[in-house]
């Protein structure tokens, strides 16, 4: 219907003031296109240009011109909501695993369901609720994960038996069952409409739509947006917003200036039949079960089914852009499977009659998030694409992010792990793209298990000790296209396969993970850490200096050979990136970011540092290889390779020099390890690695030196209470809320970025607290470990939740990481959180729907400390994400 | 005794080997998409051989196939040695030149050929010195003769199979020091092997075929049948113009002693062939090389028995007959085999057996519902069928295992009957040569895309 309501608003420019359209109901089925309407120029510049008319870029012009935007033209290629929106199956589900997509869901929900008031354009929203089925005891415990984050969120949400599923949903075969969530508010909706009630309401907000008008490309100048060419001609505009959906990487790479949108289609089927003999009620809920990879939504009395099969067809590799998606095949051998699951969940519709099998594209990310937000390189543009199939879900509240990203210049609520800086131009390669792609489809369905790696597009970037390691029972994991050690499997041990080492609970790498901690703790380890980002920051005079300053919230004015821990802050006082600064010379610095800031922290800089000739910013992250020496014998090897003597009285805590180690000299070593152990991290020029590598290893043997990976490291920093950002910390952290008050300089002479949020904070307090927990009652054989985004309960009631944990070898405890508040039992509002609201608290968390008790602690054992450390400083930082 | 199914696929499945032309960034540019090839002996050793491989310094693909007889050790060095002298006479003069200063220098030698093995297909490791000798003799003799001319493939086809039946007399003549290597020149020479190659580059086709193997192209017709087209011509008893000229070669006196009961001399079957000293030498050279050649050369009857009737060698060549065939989008794929397939199989029933397998792997008919009523059970059930019938197909994954399958299994209503396969497949040794021949077998499949982009260019 949604079609044929658009054909007769085909006139080109779209106008809700227009009273012809008004009186026309969406169920009018007329198909009078024949007068085509006299086109209305474009205008020849606008504040924004959104390109896209399906579901999220009529989401961003609602949304903008709601925030008081109204200078908008929405160009869309063919006709509004002809797309992937008008084909997608209008399920609204609310049930996400990343709570970032949780919260855009709900928002979602709640703005579709008084969108026919608000504009008289019939959504068909209905309140089915849905029930994801479980037929395995692991499918139970994701599922009862998400229960638990659903339930915090408000919303109603219960863990049901196969019976009582049966009751909710009389037609689905309960016997291979074992549970299943209810999610009574979840909802369907008339896609194409929906889309369409936006663009109404933002049409009577002033946003000015166009319908067949392509944009060729964005023109950009000097690093801004400055207009985009069109079929129809050129429109100036200060922000351009790619909503192009599969067509969006395309669209990315069309102008001389590249933006990397990640993104790649694949064929989406799915059944529409006729009604049954007694037509199904629309009240009915969806079921999803996603052990036989299917959906199932009542549709005009029959029912829409749908999946995400295990071989995918990835389609449009070659980047042809079409008008509108037609003309694709049906493709019922590749349905089978699906058609066969069906029948198994739902017996009874055998004799229901096939309508039609609907090929619908969707369009996937290498990380299954969408991407969203400012392109690193072109100011003013930004991004709404890669919904990943759930672009209903996630339209409304994507659009009203993306929105506040705009006009306030950062969203209400932390977006990072949808930024669209999360990536580089490493992950837009199509052959990437289309095997990435391939993987990420069957996941939707698949069980998302702690810990999971992708298997596909992999050993892109290496260290130079790739093979070396590799060779040594190295496992891999991938952190921004970089190969990154887990752990070393032992010779002679074999660890279970990839499909069976999946598992919520105690994991099969645990006691090799035991041994390289052990080996941390009493003899030393060798890490390679180079996939981290590192930036040379340099300048004639002291440009450097007073750049950094004001964007470092530390001091950076320290003595040559001094290691500075400081997080790059916004104006809130934010943490945009948490990083490690040594300066090299009076007027050179070296900057060891997370390797996921790769580009994020680029941009940053490359945004705020003043545009002088004489101020250079360089990447060096690939000329060095970086050897993390972890461990009391650490100074042993080092000192033994160097002939430089490397205690403490020599080489304090948070030093770093360039020196010679083995036959290989300009070598900076820097005394810190990442974890609050001892040690040092060794920056080796890459030529270099292999030497250093062997000579550390061959001088190493007689102080019981082994390789470690990533999973020791994790548990070591998180026993000591050292955040990560990304993890821990985002850009709504600020210092203040995770006990780095110490890493802030208020008073270091100087203005610099968020000191005045800070100042505030400092007078006000904080309204959330970065808090460690122990966990008391847990068995680590036998129950589920946490992850990370459990709930915290304090007192019984909700006050946060973990982001991130480990099992801490030396407590041999679990530790769980995360933030409280204290919300007002009656408003809900967010009042201050003092030591003492922390300390006189009894505290439970949630994993999987079973609470367990734990100990909260503001700071870290101090008997977990050895090291003997400069006096004005701790070794507070990490960031190694999982 | 009975063989179980899957007794039977692991025999029909160990010298499987199947080749795809690596695709770049998601595009495949060449006119071939790929090969299966496969093998079933019946003698043990078994004597047929195979080749796979891309030239490297000039553009195309070389295939072949090689039928040994009196032994496999002239099928083995031809299946070693010719698509090097192919490829050499193919190269332009200035890379001739190149090669010939690097190995002077002692430098690394750019690459000839990729090759395409089966880890069964062996080079001979001791020889490998030898051969190259005589290789690069031939190449300093292309270097010297240097005629500036662009090299046509049907000359270098034919230059290359001639150069190097000569090189494998010369050698055997002059023998070698070491007893191992002069055993195995001689040994070369005293067998025999034919061999059908194609070169393929872009939509040129070229076939050269010496002996009674055979190269057949498998058309698809507009209304999706299939049909065979030979691109080769046996050369044996059957073929008149081939009788015909061994005839015009000899004196008229030795008009019926030439061929009898469909053999040449009425010994051999062939009527081309690399090696077969025996057809080729004159007497006083066969004496003398076997009588200085070793003890073993000497004991072997068969060596040491002068063809009846033998007055003016030589009776056989090993010239090829070239033919050249530019490829159409409807030249689906090539089939090139040994008498072994030939002689229990139509060309007609090859094309059809191959053209459907290839399609049920790539485009199977696809299901439209339309206007029809179908209930989802009708439709379950019928992918259910479908499903169940390519995987039938889908038991072999590899076309010439496929062809292999009906050829020795096929019953007289032309489907695979699994008790005569297993049958067939446990014949004891000294048996299974009197049911059947060494079957070899490469299917090459054409890129239509590629194969009809190159037309519209033209």
């Amino acid at each position: 219907a949604a079609g044929m309501f658009l054909r007769l608003l085909s006139d080109i420019q779209w106008r809700a003031a227009n009273p012809k359209w008004r009186r026309m109901s969406s169920s009018q089925r007329s198909t009078s296109t024949t007068a085509e309407p006299h086109p209305v120029s474009l205008p020849a510049q606008a504040q924004v240009v959104i390109c896209g008319g399906g579901i999220t870029g009529t989401s961003v012009a609602y949304h903008l011109s709601k925030m008081g935007w109204k200078d908008i033209v929405l160009l869309e290629q063919g006709r509004l909501a002809a797309g992937t929106t008008r084909f997608c199956a209008g399920i609204v589900s609310t049930a996400r695993p990343v709570s970032i997509e949780l919260k855009m869901a709900h928002y979602s929900n709640k703005l579709y369901q008084q969108l026919e008031q608000e504009t008289g354009v019939p959504t068909g929203y209905t309140r089915t609720g849905s029930l994801s089925l479980a037929q395995t005891q692991d499918r139970l415990i994701s599922l009862k994960r998400v229960a638990s984050s659903l339930s915090v969120m408000g919303i109603p949400c219960e863990i049901i038996t196969p019976k009582q599923a049966l009751q909710l949903h009389p037609l689905i075969n309960i016997h291979d069952l074992v549970g299943a969530m209810y999610v009574p508010e979840d909802a369907l909706v008339t896609s194409a409409n929906v889309s369409l009630a936006l663009a109404t309401a933002a049409s009577r907000n002033g946003v000015q739509i166009h319908e067949r008008t392509s944009v060729s490309h964005v023109t950009v100048q000097k690093g801004r947006v400055t207009g985009v060419e069109t079929d129809r001609g050129r429109i100036q505009c200060q922000y351009f917003v790619n909503c192009a959906g599969q067509w969006a990487y395309e669209l990315g790479h069309s102008g001389e200036e590249p933006v990397h949108i990640p993104l790649h289609a694949c064929e989406h089927f799915y059944l529409l039949t006729h009604p049954l003999t007694e037509p199904l009620s629309s009240s009915l809920p969806t079921v999803v079960d996603p052990d036989g990879r299917i959906y199932i939504r009542n549709w005009q009395g029959g029912i829409l089914s749908g999946g995400f099969e295990k071989n995918p067809k990835p389609l449009f590799t070659e980047g042809r852009n079409q008008l509108e998606i037609q003309n694709l095949q049906e493709d019922w051998d590749h349905f089978g499977p699906l058609l066969s699951a069906l029948l198994r969940r739902m017996p009874g519709l055998e004799a229901l009659q096939i309508l039609q099998l609907v090929n619908c594209p969707e369009s996937f990310t290498p990380d299954m998030r969408c991407i969203m937000g400012e392109s690193p390189t072109a100011r003013g543009y930004f991004v709404l694409a890669g919904m990943n199939s759930a672009g209903i879900s996630y339209g409304g509240g994507a659009g009203k992010y993306l929105a506040e990203w705009m006009v306030n210049g950062y969203p209400s609520d932390n977006v990072w792990p949808l930024d669209l800086k999360r990536f580089g131009t490493l992950q837009s390669s199509r052959t990437f793209l289309r095997h990435r792609v391939m993987e990420v489809m069957p996941l939707m369905c698949d069980l998302k298990v702690p810990r999971w790696d992708f298997q596909t597009g992999r050993q892109l970037r290496t260290s130079p000790l790739y093979d070396r390691l590799d060779a040594q029972g190295a496992r891999w994991m991938e952190k921004h296209g970089f190969e990154r050690v887990k752990y070393f499997v032992p010779p002679g041990k074999d660890l279970l396969d990839l499909d069976h080492s999946k598992t919520f609970y105690k994991p099969d790498w645990f006691d090799i993970v035991g041994a390289e901690v052990k080996c941390c703790k009493e003899a030393v380890c060798v890490i390679d850490m180079s996939s981290f980002t590192k930036f040379e920051i340099s300048s004639t005079g002291d440009q450097a200096l007073e750049s950094l300053q004001y964007l470092f919230s530390n001091d950076l004015d320290v003595p040559v050979g001094h290691v500075v821990h400081t997080g790059m802050l916004n104006e809130k006082g934010g943490y945009e990136n948490d990083c490690s600064i040594a300066r090299i010379s009076k007027r050179s610095f070296f900057m060891i970011s997370p390797t996921d800031q790769q580009v994020h922290c680029w941009a940053w800089l490359k945004n705020r540092l003043p545009d002088d000739s004489n101020l250079t910013l360089e990447d060096v992250t690939w000329k060095y290889t970086a050897l993390n020496l972890i461990g009391p014998r650490a100074v042993d090897v080092l000192s033994e390779l160097s002939y430089a003597p490397m205690t403490a009285e020599h080489f304090p805590s948070l030093f770093c020099k360039e020196m010679s180690v083995g036959y290989a000299n300009g070598i900076r070593v820097m005394s810190i390890t990442h974890t609050g152990e001892p040690g040092f991290v060794l920056y080796i020029p890459i030529e270099y690695a292999l030497h250093v590598y062997n000579e550390v290893m061959n001088m190493g043997q007689k102080y019981g030196i082994r390789n470690a990976g990533y999973y020791a490291l994790r548990s070591l920093r998180i026993e000591k209470f050292f955040a990560f950002w990304g993890q821990d910390l985002d850009a709504f952290t600020t210092p203040m809320e995770c006990g780095r008050e110490f890493q802030v300089k208020l008073e270091k002479g100087m203005e610099f970025v968020g000191q005045e949020a800070l100042l505030e904070q400092k007078q006000n307090g904080v309204h959330k607290r970065f808090t460690m927990f122990i966990l008391e009652d847990h068995d680590t054989d036998m129950d589920l470990w946490p992850w990370w985004g459990e709930p915290i309960f304090r007192n019984g009631r909700y006050v946060g939740k973990t982001t991130s944990s480990a099992y801490s070898y030396t407590l041999e405890r679990h530790v769980c990481l995360g933030f409280v508040h204290n919300f007002d039992e009656k408003t809900g509002e967010e009042l201050v959180v003092t030591t003492d609201f922390i300390n006189q608290g009894e505290y439970e968390i949630d994993i999987a729907g079973q609470r367990f008790q734990a100990k909260a602690k503001l700071y870290p054992f101090s008997s977990l400390f050895t090291q003997r450390r400069r006096k004005d400083e701790v070794e507070l930082s990490g960031y190694q994400r999982e | 005794f009975y063989l179980t199914p899957p007794q039977v696929n692991s025999i029909l499945k160990a010298n499987e080997y199947s080749f795809k032309v690596p695709e770049f960034d998601g595009k495949n540019v060449s006119s071939v998409l790929g090969f299966d090839s496969n093998q079933l002996p019946a003698n043990a050793p078994i004597e047929d051989r195979r080749s796979a491989a891309t030239c490297l310094q000039t553009r195309g693909m070389l295939l072949g196939v090689f039928d040994g007889h009196a032994g496999c050790a002239c099928a083995q060095a031809v299946s070693e040695r010719l698509f090097y002298y192919i490829a050499v006479s193919l190269l332009p003069h200035e890379t001739l030149l190149e090669i010939e200063n690097a190995v002077e220098s002692g430098r690394a030698l750019l690459p000839i050929l990729q090759w395409h093995k089966h880890p069964n297909d062996y080079f001979s490791k001791e020889a490998s010195k030898l051969y190259f000798n005589s290789l690069r003799t031939y190449w300093q003799e292309l270097i010297d003769l240097n005629s500036g001319e662009t090299t046509d493939v049907r000359e270098a086809l034919i230059n290359a199979f001639k150069r190097l039946d000569n090189d494998i007399s010369l050698e055997a003549q002059v023998g070698d020091p070491n007893s191992f290597l002069n055993y195995l020149v001689l040994r070369v020479a005293f067998s025999g092997a034919t061999a059908c190659v194609a070169h393929v580059d872009g939509v040129d086709l070229h076939i050269a075929n010496t002996g009674d193997s055979r190269a057949m192209l498998g058309v698809q017709e507009e209304d999706g049948s299939w049909s065979a087209v030979n691109l080769s011509y046996d050369h044996n008893a059957q073929n008149e113009h081939e009788v015909e000229r061994v005839k015009m070669e000899h004196p008229k006196s030795e008009e019926k002693s030439l061929v009898k009961q469909d053999r040449l001399l009425g010994l051999l079957m062939p009527f081309r062939a690399f090696g077969d000293v025996k057809f080729k030498w004159s007497i006083e050279l066969q004496k003398r090389v076997i009588e200085s050649g070793p003890d073993q050369l000497n004991d072997n009857e068969y060596t040491k028995f002068i063809p009846p009737n033998y007055h003016t060698p030589p009776y056989l060549t090993a010239e090829p007959e070239v033919i050249h065939h530019k490829l159409r989008p409807q030249d689906k794929f090539l089939v090139l085999a040994t008498d072994g397939l030939w002689e229990t199989m139509h060309r007609q029933d090859v094309a059809r057996i191959v053209g459907e397998y290839l399609t049920g792997v790539h485009h199977q008919q696809p299901i439209a519902v339309g206007g029809y009523k179908v209930t989802l059970g009708q439709m379950h059930g019928l992918l259910t069928e479908r499903r169940a019938r390519i995987s039938s197909v889908f038991e072999d994954q590899n076309a010439a295992t496929h062809l292999i399958r009906h050829a020795v299994g096929n019953n007289e209503f032309g489907t695979v009957d699994h008790e005569r396969l297993s049958k067939m497949l446990s014949l004891p040794e000294e048996l299974a040569r009197m049911y059947r021949d060494d079957i070899t077998i490469i299917v090459v499949q054409f890129n239509s895309h590629v194969i009809g982009a190159y037309q519209n260019e033209e």
